[in-house]
């Protein structure tokens, strides 16, 4: 073979660190990465044998946290060795916090580990007064998990006032919280995101996000519908079959309008009568026997030919007070939204987002539609961004709002989202899920509800016997550290049944209809039945599932790309079915 | 066997020492189950992303007799998910260092590795395992195991028929799903559930691109053969990726096309799937569960399809895929397929690659009487080449069922041509 001059690589090759994370970067791009990056999470690990949170870190760490904490007061007994695969039989007797960091860091040297060997009480206690743990406002140290950008509370015995502690402590300082709670084949996990929790980059499916404008042409737009078609019946047989779809379908509502007094077909059966009349125009006698630009109009027709109409998720944020009252203080999520609601209030439209789907088209034409579409958008987003320059120099606001953060946000807008977050909704003895909700059990036969009522139920068990049995380590349900297995509490079935029906009645004390514990509970005690079975511990398979499920959470939460669940997710490993309520 | 010390695997015993409330009667409780667990050898298709949690996963669910093949080596831009590998393995047999890794840490499990085309194995090797396990990213290598397993079942020998549990993610989203060979749906039954993406019509990159992936294509397709047709393509060769990324940005400047990258040209050129820990670590327990759960009896097992969607809240679609009567590899009437008569031979033979009930990329066709196209030999080969420009009302009548046998696949498929203007 000849010998050929190596290509030299280009300027803009992949770095080191691209080529690594290649397969996520498609998903979330740079910012989202950088966002990783940026995040120390903190595991407060004081379950057994907290596999769930290990397993979650595990898919963190991968792609490439910040850094990490484990608080963790166990010690590695045998039985961890067994179902906790970052120990090894060195692991024994030392820390378990030390030794799951030691393995978890070998993953990605990117990332730091750093393991606390504290139980819960004790590393919060510097926070919390140990004498008064169910104080909520008594944090001695105000700052104590400032450094944090999420903390993962995994289940554990004495978990009810310390969980309400860092709940409370979370919301007040908008920090996102997840519990997790692994059990025989069942799971559940919550969030308590901040209020308000907006979303702009949702990756909506690009089939859905197309907003063409054909019912609203701009000039631009309408005048160059109007050269490409308007000598379409005497062009060529090549020109005819790639005038671009958008423009045949603005040609024939041109045509349309004129013999309906100015209206677009807007019912079922106009619109089909407009796709037949489409189809009519396609020339037939070609060797192809018909034409793709126009069987692509054809298939636009009942999907592009709506009246554009303010999507509920979006309504939702445009109305939320936050962005009708703007403070000088106000996020820029909010004035945005307010610029968007002020362009909307004018033009009965959104800022065009200015994506082209692909059609059957001449290179040249589609290039030139492209880009009517691009300038169209840069218009739309340039008054956006002039509106909202006014509104930063009204309340004398110091620094501008980034152009990158308007341009994405116009852009996307028909899909942001906006999360309310609340408080998690574990196990409290005043709080009260909706009572609709337990209704739903009783009309769905399929609702999988009854998992988070038996989660609820056994929660709820263990606080009432967390200071029954005599504990060295508090925050250790099953503590490893004693030396006997045969000293672990294990759920006697009538004691957790008891629990479910009292939590039931909690739950169904309100205005809602009334419900009969008795009516709901043969769905529960199953479920009960297993977590006995499973002596209330952790099966690999299934915290490793539920750890990858709260790690695409998570990363959705810190990313701020894609939509988080709200907020509350369970996994059944029987029927292999998940299900996520709002409660 | 249950001799050595179990506990390290008290949880594990725990839950197998009673049954649950919807535990199968012939569930035996303990010893006889635990002894049955660790008896079991299980085969796991693939050490990549999905199969490295399929290796840990299995360890830690008491399996201690478990099997490994892979071909491939480790790449770089496998780390950010494939968590037995590091740094320095790269190059490495994936099947032999994941192995290692996991026995290095589970002293007590037995992992073999086989550094190999799961083609070079025949049904002997398959017979030997309780459980088949799949983590694959090609559909071809799937289509094959599913239907090898197909053919070893022998309705006389209950130990024939192997359950295949598979999985497979694609970014937030994945399945999973359990398969009893010519029991349920199998994989080629479901075939059409993983359409593969439209081809750009070759006209389209020729003459009239509109998007940068179809600057792309055209490099890699055409430009290749023009100037280095006696090279073979390596899209893992950085200089041959660099060299169509250069011939794509010229020819996206020519026609004004913005949007071409390096890393747009490298996931159009390799068809990269995008991939991260969380997803395989979903996909790869929900498999392990399945196994874990058929292995001992504790629970009924997935029948027999899992989705998983996670870029949009979490939303999980659980049914039964139905086993079809025409499927090629476990039915056995003709796929009624719709064709223009009007089409060549030729068109036919490319349209079987992309419908998404074929999937045939080097189909060789005859009819009852006649050989229609031939892929090899090559004197076969010449002798039916006059064929692939005649349209097919020539060649077959309307209803005729026609035989398509693929190198890639053990099995003959039978289609049924009905004619459609």
């Amino acid at each position: 073979m000849t010998a050929r001059p190596l290509t030299p690589p280009p300027l803009q090759g992949p770095t080191a660190k691209e080529k690594k994370y290649d397969r996520q970067l498609r998903l979330w791009a740079a910012s989202g990465q950088q966002a990783l990056e940026d995040a120390h999470v903190l595991l407060l690990n004081g379950g057994s044998p907290g596999v769930v949170g290990v397993e979650t870190l595990k898919n963190l760490i991968l792609p490439g946290i910040g850094s990490y904490t484990i608080v963790d007061g166990n010690v590695v007994a045998e039985k961890d060795l067994g179902i906790n695969f970052f120990l090894t039989d060195h692991s024994l007797g030392k820390s378990r916090a030390d030794e799951t960091c030691k393995y978890l860091t070998e993953l990605n040297p990117d990332v730091q580990g750093y393991p606390v060997q504290k139980s819960l009480r004790d590393f919060l206690g510097s926070a919390i007064p140990s004498d008064a743990p169910d104080r909520l406002s008594s944090l001695t140290n105000p700052n104590a998990l400032d450094k944090y950008s999420l903390v993962l509370f995994v289940a554990s015995k004495q978990n009810y006032p310390l969980l309400r502690l860092v709940s409370s402590y979370c919301a007040a300082k908008a920090l996102p919280l997840f519990y997790l709670h692994s059990l025989g084949l069942f799971s559940h996990f919550s969030t308590q995101l901040p209020d308000p929790f907006p979303i702009v980059d949702t990756h909506p499916d690009p089939t859905s996000t197309q907003d063409l404008r054909l019912l609203d042409p701009w000039p631009e737009l309408q005048a160059f519908a109007k050269s490409k078609t308007e000598n379409l019946n005497t062009l060529s047989n090549h020109d005819h079959g790639h005038v671009p779809y958008l423009l045949l379908l603005l040609r024939f509502l041109t045509d349309w309008r004129e013999s309906h007094d100015g209206n677009p077909p807007s019912e079922y059966r106009e619109k089909k009568e407009f796709k037949s009349l489409v189809e009519s125009k396609a020339r037939t006698d070609n060797p192809e026997g018909g034409e793709e630009n126009f069987d692509e109009a054809a298939a636009a027709v009942l999907k592009s030919l709506n009246k554009p109409s303010l999507p509920s998720g979006l309504r939702q944020v445009l109305e939320d007070p936050s962005s009708k009252q703007l403070q000088q203080d106000s996020a820029n999520f909010w004035l945005i939204a307010n610029a968007i609601q002020k362009f909307h209030q004018k033009h009965g439209s959104l800022p065009l987002p200015g994506a082209l789907p692909d059609m059957k088209a001449q290179s040249q034409d589609y290039i030139q539609l492209q880009n009517i579409y691009k300038a169209k958008s840069r218009r739309d987003i340039e008054e956006v961004t002039n509106s909202l320059r006014s509104t930063e120099a009204d309340l004398k606001r110091q620094t501008p709002v980034e152009a990158k953060e308007i341009e994405s946000f116009c852009k996307g807008a028909a899909f942001v989202k906006l999360i309310k977050g609340q408080p998690l909704p574990v196990y409290a003895p005043n709080a009260k899920a909706p009572p609709t909700s337990l209704q739903n059990i009783l009309d769905d036969e399929d609702s999988l509800l009854p998992i988070f009522l038996a989660f609820q139920a056994y929660d709820h068990w263990l606080h009432e016997n967390s200071n029954t049995t005599p504990q060295t380590d508090p925050s250790a349900p099953f503590s490893s550290s004693s030396s006997s297995s045969s000293e672990e509490a294990k759920p006697p079935l009538e004691a957790l049944k008891q629990s479910a029906t009292q939590t039931i009645d909690l739950n169904a004390a309100g205005d809602g209809p009334q419900i009969n514990a008795d009516d709901i509970m043969p769905r529960i005690e199953p479920i009960l039945a297993e977590f006995v079975r499973a002596a209330g511990a952790e099966l690999h398979n299934i915290s490793a599932l539920t750890g990858g499920m709260v790690a695409q959470e998570v990363i959705k939460v810190l990313t701020k790309q894609y939509i988080p669940i709200d907020n509350t997710c369970v996994f059944d490993g029987i029927a292999s079915k998940s299900a996520v309520f709002r409660l | 066997m249950v001799e050595h010390s179990r506990s390290r695997y008290q949880y594990i015993d725990n839950f197998l020492n009673k049954p649950g409330p919807t535990t199968d009667p012939d569930f035996v409780p303990g010893a006889p189950t635990i002894s049955n667990l660790e008896a079991s050898k299980v085969l796991v298709i693939g050490a990549g992303g999905l199969g490295c949690e399929i290796l840990k996963n299995l360890a830690m669910s008491g399996f201690r007799d478990i099997h490994v093949i892979d071909m491939d080596t480790i790449d770089v831009s496998n780390l950010n998910r494939q968590f037995l590998f590091r740094k320095d393995d790269v190059g490495k047999s994936k099947a032999e260092v994941a192995a290692a890794s996991v026995t290095s840490r589970c002293k007590n499990v037995r992992i073999t590795p086989f550094n190999g085309k799961i083609q070079d194995k025949d049904e002997e090797f398959y017979m030997q395992f309780k459980i088949i396990i799949c983590g694959l990213d090609s559909i071809e290598a799937r289509r094959w195991i599913n239907a090898t397993l197909v053919s070893m079942v022998d309705m006389e020998n209950p130990e024939s028929l192997k359950p295949l549990v598979d999985g497979g993610t694609e970014g937030f989203k994945g399945q999973a799903r359990v398969i009893l060979p010519t029991l349920t749906s199998c994989i080629e039954c479901q075939l059409d559930m993983h359409a593969p993406r439209a081809a750009v019509p070759l006209c389209t990159l020729a003459t009239i691109p509109r998007q940068p992936e179809h600057c792309i294509e055209w490099a890699k397709i055409i430009a290749w053969e023009e100037h280095r047709k006696d090279t073979a393509l390596d899209t893992d060769d950085p200089e041959h990726i660099t060299w169509l990324y250069d011939k794509s940005l010229n020819r996206a400047k020519e026609f004004n096309i913005p949007g071409v990258t390096y890393q747009l040209t490298q996931g159009v050129v390799k068809n990269i799937i995008p991939a991260i820990a969380s997803t395989n670590a979903i996909i790869a327990a929900a498999c392990c569960n399945e196994a874990f759960k058929i292995a001992t009896s504790c629970n009924p097992y997935l029948t027999n399809y899992m989705m998983y969607t996670g870029d949009d809240s979490i939303y999980t679609y659980t049914f039964e895929h139905e086993q079809k009567p025409d499927c090629p590899v476990c039915g056995n009437l003709a796929k009624t397929i719709t064709v223009n008569p009007r089409h060549t031979l030729q068109d036919f033979i490319e349209s079987l690659g992309e419908r998404p009930e074929a999937q045939l990329k080097k189909p060789t066709l005859r009819t009852e009487s006649t050989s229609l196209y031939f892929q090899s030999p090559p004197s076969l080969e010449k002798q039916t080449r006059p064929n692939l420009s005649k349209q097919l009302s020539e060649l077959v009548s309307d209803g005729e069922e026609i035989g398509v046998s693929d190198p890639a696949f053990t099995i003959d498929f039978k289609f049924k041509l009905i004619f459609q203007t």
